[in-house]
């Protein structure tokens, strides 16, 4: 089955309403094995429990920069292979990845709270995460801003690759303000080292996490599927109340 | 009800567009302004309705509300719609009707008259400019004053619709209304005097 | 309904539904937060000593974005006629307006100063007071903004004139609303004068604003 067979919005709409469910019931299974694995790994020596906050909220940073690498990708698919439905994976994403940028921004700054005493340090990863988050919330501006769908999908579609280019960029711009400011401490947040007791549950959980964004994309792409042909009827309403 | 201009002159932009304009509207009377394009039909209805100030002469109105100046006694329907896209078809029309004084009552029929009563729910900006045309319309009819000042009423309308326009003036003439209409062709107000504006008159 | 609470909802419905929608105010205030530090360099203690100052700016700044919307959206597709031909003062008109949009953007810019206040590390005081002087002092913002949409209205890309018009005389509430928060904090000048004066330009720009903008209104629009 070729991508090109998805690109009817029925046909799609079919096979990812039989694929949702078993989807969203491997994304319950990989959350009860990560969660098991947190609760089986060790304690940090330094920070007790506490740092097993890294659990959710490093997943979530990779997430973050995954689904903005998925935009680029559908950006890519409305501008230059034109894909039917480039654009609504594009817009249904947006939202998603916003949201882990938001969940890994919330659960950094409860756990810098016990870790440094202050919820917000101006550190390089936590500062690129907030910069990462702004964007998000710049792509999800300008689609509620532009009304008519193709037109939307273009602007976002040349937004969301500026972007894509401009991450690397402004990582490392970020992290070199940061090491000016900060020459001596460097303040880890994902520990010092990757011991496997660590890796195991960091890993189940970035699976747990991706299988959840499948799942809530799929879900989103046919949201925004029947959204557009809502509007769809409406316009030909409009039309046939003109008599055209 | 008299409305009255005498000597009217006025200016655009530091341009003079017409002066010693005269004329004399009764009650049940409607005039209709013709002439090329900038010879002032727009500026007139303008000046008529307080959006704009003379730069000489008088405008007069005799038996009208005297608490209210001219300009409140008028519906003015200008080259736009005033509609705003977000809002539906219903909304837009109830928010002209409570702003402009009239009740809840006359929406629906107001709506029904013109023919978009079944779409009433829909956003604005999926109209059509005849649609568009006729919600501006039907603010006429939901909301009563006696004068109305029309620019160009008929654009975008199509027949079925402009003959409807005709009957709404008609019917809003024979309760004692006046009307002033700028336009280029005619528009179903026949048996109604003539001003026409530019050259130097 | 009365026809100022009509034009109250409907403003207010409008702010919510076009464009970006009622936090897009909100979105360019985090922002103009977050490139501050950039700018300064991310000292916590430097930080939260011009905190204050970082959220007046940012939401002075904020305020003003939609500003030249409020009257130009209405006079572009004609609704202004209307609203001048209405029984309704073209002072009420506009104050009603400038209401709607203190409600949909300098509100919720009052509501995420605390969140915001977490990022520069302000204490809870200090917090407190900013919110405190905004929720004062970003009406009258509003209002002396609402004299410049006046002034701009048939402007096209009126926005930056329309900054450049209006941020002279914001002066006085951004140096009262600072004074006031870091009075809360550092102390020695009590937190009551400057507030108390922040209130008063409150209340004056309320009338004189709608005042104002109605006659640069009734003179413009020729």
């Amino acid at each position: 089955m070729a991508l090109i067979d998805l690109a009817n919005p029925s046909r799609f709409l079919t096979l990812s309403g039989r694929l949702l469910p078993w989807l969203a019931g491997a994304t319950l299974f990989a959350f009860a094995f990560g969660v098991s694995q947190i609760i089986a790994s060790p304690d940090d020596y330094q920070q007790g429990a506490t740092a097993k906050i890294m659990f959710i909220h490093v997943p979530a940073a990779w997430l973050a920069m995954f689904i903005w690498a998925t935009m680029s990708v559908a950006a890519l698919g409305t501008l230059v292979w034109r894909h039917p439905l480039a654009d609504v994976a594009a817009k249904a994403a947006a939202p998603i990845g916003a949201a882990f940028t938001l969940q890994c921004l919330v659960t950094g700054m409860l756990w810098g709270r016990p870790m440094w005493g202050t919820y917000w340090v101006w550190d390089g990863r936590l500062t690129s995460v907030l910069v990462l988050f702004l964007m998000y919330l710049g792509v999800l501006a300008l689609w509620r801003t532009i009304e008519e769908p193709a037109r939307a999908a273009r602007a976002v579609a040349v937004l969301t690759l500026v972007g894509a280019i401009n991450l690397p960029i402004i990582k490392f711009s970020v992290d070199w303000w940061s090491t000016l400011h900060q020459p001596a401490s460097v303040l880890r947040l994902s520990g010092p080292t990757i011991h496997p007791s660590i890796l195991i549950p960091l890993l189940a959980m970035a699976l747990a996490f991706l299988l959840l964004f499948f799942t809530l994309h799929l879900a989103a792409m046919r949201n925004e599927i029947m959204r557009r042909r809502v509007r769809t009827l409406m316009l030909m309403q409009a039309d046939a109340a003109a008599g055209r | 009800m008299r409305l009255g201009a005498s000597d009217l002159a006025c200016s655009r932009g530091g341009r003079e567009v017409f002066s010693g304009l005269r004329f004399e509207l009764s009650a049940g009377e409607a005039l209709v302004i013709t002439g090329a394009n900038g010879a002032g039909k727009s500026s007139l209805l303008r000046l008529i309705a307080g959006l704009l100030q003379p730069t000489g002469g008088t405008l007069l109105l005799d038996g009208g509300d005297t608490d209210l100046t001219l300009g409140e006694q008028v519906h003015y329907l200008g080259h736009q719609d005033a509609l705003k896209p977000s809002l539906t078809v219903a909304e837009n029309l109830a928010f002209w009707v409570q702003f402009l004084g009239g009740s809840q009552a006359a929406m629906a029929p107001a709506l029904a008259t013109i023919g978009l009563a079944g779409i009433a729910a829909l956003p604005a900006a999926y109209l059509s400019a005849g649609q568009r045309r006729r919600l501006s319309i039907a603010r006429l009819i939901a909301v009563k004053r006696p004068i109305w000042l029309l620019d160009e009423p008929t654009a975008a309308l199509d027949t079925e619709a402009q003959a409807t326009l005709a009957g709404l003036m008609a019917e809003h003439l024979s309760e004692g209304g006046l009307i002033v209409a700028a336009t280029h062709g005619p528009i179903g107000l026949e048996p109604a005097a003539e001003l026409k504006l530019g050259g130097r008159s | 309904m009365t026809a100022l609470t009509a034009l109250l909802v409907r403003d207010m419905r409008l702010a919510v539904r076009v464009g970006g929608g009622a936090l897009i105010g909100v979105l360019f205030f985090l922002i103009v937060v977050t490139i501050v530090p950039f700018a300064i360099g991310p000292d916590l203690a430097l930080l939260a000593q011009i905190g204050p100052a970082i959220l007046w700016l940012g939401a002075l700044l904020a305020s003003l974005l939609a500003l030249d919307r409020l009257i130009g959206a209405d006079y572009e597709d004609g609704s202004l006629d209307l609203i001048l031909t209405a029984r309704v003062p073209l002072e009420l008109a506009v104050a009603v307006k400038a209401l709607a949009h203190w409600l949909t953007t300098g509100l919720p810019l009052v509501a995420a100063a605390p969140l915001l206040g977490l990022l520069l590390n302000l204490d809870p005081t200090a917090t407190g007071a900013v919110a405190l002087t905004l929720a004062a002092g970003t009406p009258a913002l509003t209002f002396i903004g609402l004299v410049g949409a006046a002034l701009t209205v048939a402007l096209r890309r009126g926005g930056l004139l329309l900054a450049v018009l209006i941020l002279p005389l914001t002066i006085p509430v951004l140096i009262f609303g600072v004074a006031a928060s870091n009075a809360a904090v550092v102390g020695p000048v009590p937190f009551g004068p400057p507030f108390t004066i922040l209130c008063a330009l409150t209340l004056i720009s309320a009338v004189i604003g709608p005042i104002a903008a109605a006659a640069a209104l009734r003179h413009g629009l020729d």
